[in-house]
């Protein structure tokens, strides 16, 4: 029981042609798994987030009472995303799962309005937003050594606060981005083997085992799709981030919530516009 | 590629005397089983090792699913029946000839005195590629080797193609459409029974089979209401080889005519496409226009929009125009008039 699935090519090669398909319930089972362990974890044996460097008085009192985290364009860029990401993941595994139905059509409308919409993202966070704001800095890389010891019973000085994004969110945006990218890149690739409106339909612009290797990424990429998903539901939906989640839907943060877990310093908030 | 060996490979064979023994084995066994019916499908496969069964479940003793019965309101006609029983059979021959049609139209009378009923309508694509070993679509690969730009697509779909361009190739299943039959499937979990346009499905929905069957259903029996009995019925079937060959296409059709208008009517297109094809826009359009030339012009016109022919198998579109304009019209013209 491999990773991959081969075949033997006409002209006697022997190619991968995609990922064994009980991949997509190892993704579900590790997905569900991460989340059961991390709740215990959470529930019974993290202690309380501490900080360094309180905020003072003074510029605590230069904070609006609603921090703007999301602009509108780029919330309906994130709902756009995640609608086009479960309509994905649905017409991709719900008929492996012995739901069939038509989904070909389904599937490839859905890949290319996840692909317009990473196209308009990239193009959004470079010229509009802080495009940096997202990557991890050498901050957020000392801060995570010093959680780690402290979480490891270990002493290490207090983690600062966060800039405008967790450390987690930025490990997760770069997973998600190299998984979003993968599936839209090899997805608008295999679009030349259906049919579709849009392109000629042309097997042969690779060869076999260049398709086969992109089949396997695509599907590889899909199946962590489900596992990445469903911890970003998860945290979305978990009490302590549900701020977040919220401003996501309405674009603003409270003041506590900012001071709480934000610095200032890195972070600037001048006002909610 | 397949390699056709004059000796079968080897595997565990069950001869079941019963119905319910054939489905304890199909639920024992799941996925591992194979269904062998006349075996004239099977054979091909089993023994190019292209399919490799573990557990064989040969049908031939099972007496319950062989014979035509007459039931209320129509007939019974077990799924392991010849063909020649089918088409030789009074009662099929008197109220549904499009059947006795169909069936004495597929291959040659040996393989007709051998084949059943249940195997020509639950028969695998004849496409060689896939038949041939090509681990295309069909057989679990990502590709439809019959659609490509230097494919030898001949015999293929000009209809219903959702990657794989495979058509359904049987001479019995168009009529069991038209005579609006049921088909009777049964596991281990109970019976279901559907439309016999359900029991087909196309490439969209489930690539890798031509029916509805799943592991450990048996298709036990067809079921033919006396809806149509009597009715004016036509089928045509157009091949390469006149003796006996695959379907390059079929018709059937079944309709009422009342005062030379067309008053009900079901037709039936095969090897158009990956399941049998009801033409069920031609049936509204035709419905209560005269049974003449004109309508089945205007029929035939209609039953080929959204015909996506492949490279080599243009012909199929004025050939599925002329079958269905002949159908409706019910006038014998001279071939390819």
């Amino acid at each position: 029981m491999g990773l991959v699935e081969t075949a033997v090519s006409p002209w006697g090669q022997t190619v991968p042609i995609h990922i064994a398909f009980y991949l997509m319930w190892v993704a579900a089972i590790g997905g569900l798994a991460f989340l059961m362990v991390h709740a215990i974890y959470v529930q019974f044996v993290a202690a309380k987030e501490a900080h360094a460097a309180p905020v003072s008085a003074a510029l605590a009192a230069r904070i609006p009472e609603k921090v703007k985290r999301h602009s509108g364009v780029a919330r309906i860029f994130h709902w756009v995303m995640s609608v086009a990401m479960f309509a994905l993941l649905i017409t991709a595994f719900l008929p492996r799962m012995g739901y069939p139905f038509a989904w070909v059509t389904y599937h490839w409308i859905a890949g290319l309005v996840l692909t317009a919409s990473i196209i308009f993202h990239i193009f959004h966070a470079t010229f509009w937003m802080d495009f940096w704001s997202i990557w991890p800095d050498k901050i957020d890389i000392e801060d995570a050594k010093r959680r780690w010891l402290r979480a490891t019973g270990k002493s290490a000085p207090e983690p600062r606060k966060f800039a405008k994004y967790p450390m987690e969110n930025k490990m997760y945006h770069m997973i998600i981005v190299l998984a979003g990218l993968s599936v839209s890149i090899t997805g608008m690739f295999m679009m030349k083997r259906v049919r579709t409106p849009l392109f000629t339909r042309n097997p042969y612009i690779f060869g076999d085992m260049t398709w086969g290797l992109m089949y396997v990424l695509h599907g590889l990429a899909g199946v962590g799709l489900i596992g990445l998903i469903m911890a970003h539901v998860y945290f979305a939906l978990r009490p302590e981030k549900f701020d977040i989640t919220k401003s996501m839907v309405g674009g603003s943060i409270t003041r506590e919530h900012y001071l709480e877990h934000h610095d200032p310093e890195r972070w600037v908030v001048t006002s909610t516009k | 590629m397949a390699i056709i060996r004059d000796i079968m490979p080897a595997f565990e064979l069950f001869q079941p005397a019963t119905i319910v023994d054939a489905l304890g084995l199909l639920d024992q066994h799941g996925s591992d089983a194979w269904v062998l019916a006349g075996g004239l499908d099977s054979f091909d496969w089993l023994k190019d090792r292209i399919k490799r069964p573990k557990v064989v479940i040969d049908l031939s003793q099972v007496g319950e699913l062989k014979g035509v019965r007459e039931v209320a309101g129509g007939i019974e006609i077990g799924a392991m029946t010849t063909l020649t029983e089918v088409v030789r059979n009074p009662i099929v021959k008197a109220k549904y000839a499009i059947l006795a049609q169909g069936a004495e139209l597929a291959a040659s009378p040996q393989i007709r005195n051998q084949g059943t009923i249940g195997g020509n309508v639950s028969q695998d694509t004849r496409c060689w590629y896939y038949r041939g070993g090509f681990k295309c679509y069909r057989a679990g690969g990502n590709i439809c080797f019959a659609d490509t730009p230097t494919a030898i697509n001949r015999e293929h779909a000009i209809l219903g193609a959702d990657r794989c361009v495979a058509v359904n190739p049987s001479d019995s299943a168009p009529a069991l459409i038209a005579l609006e039959a049921q088909m009777v499937i049964r596991s281990a979990k109970g019976e279901r029974v559907l439309n016999a346009e359900d029991y087909f499905v196309g490439p969209a929905i489930d690539i890798m089979h031509m029916t509805v069957l799943k592991p450990g259903e048996l298709l036990t029996a067809i079921r033919i209401p006396a809806t149509w009995a009597g009715a004016q019925f036509y089928f045509e079937k157009i091949r390469d080889r006149q003796v006996w060959d695959f379907p390059l296409m079929n018709v059937a059709s079944a309709m009422v005519v009342n005062g030379g208008n067309i008053e009900r009517i079901r037709i039936v297109v095969n090897a158009a496409a990956a399941t049998p094809l009801r033409l069920t826009a031609v049936e509204d359009a035709v419905r209560g226009k005269p049974r003449n030339t004109a309508t089945g012009e205007m029929a035939g016109k209609l039953a080929i929009v959204g015909a996506e022919p492949l490279r080599y198998n243009g012909y199929k579109v004025p050939l599925m125009r002329n079958l269905v304009k002949r159908a409706i019209s019910g006038v014998e013209e001279p071939k390819w008039a």
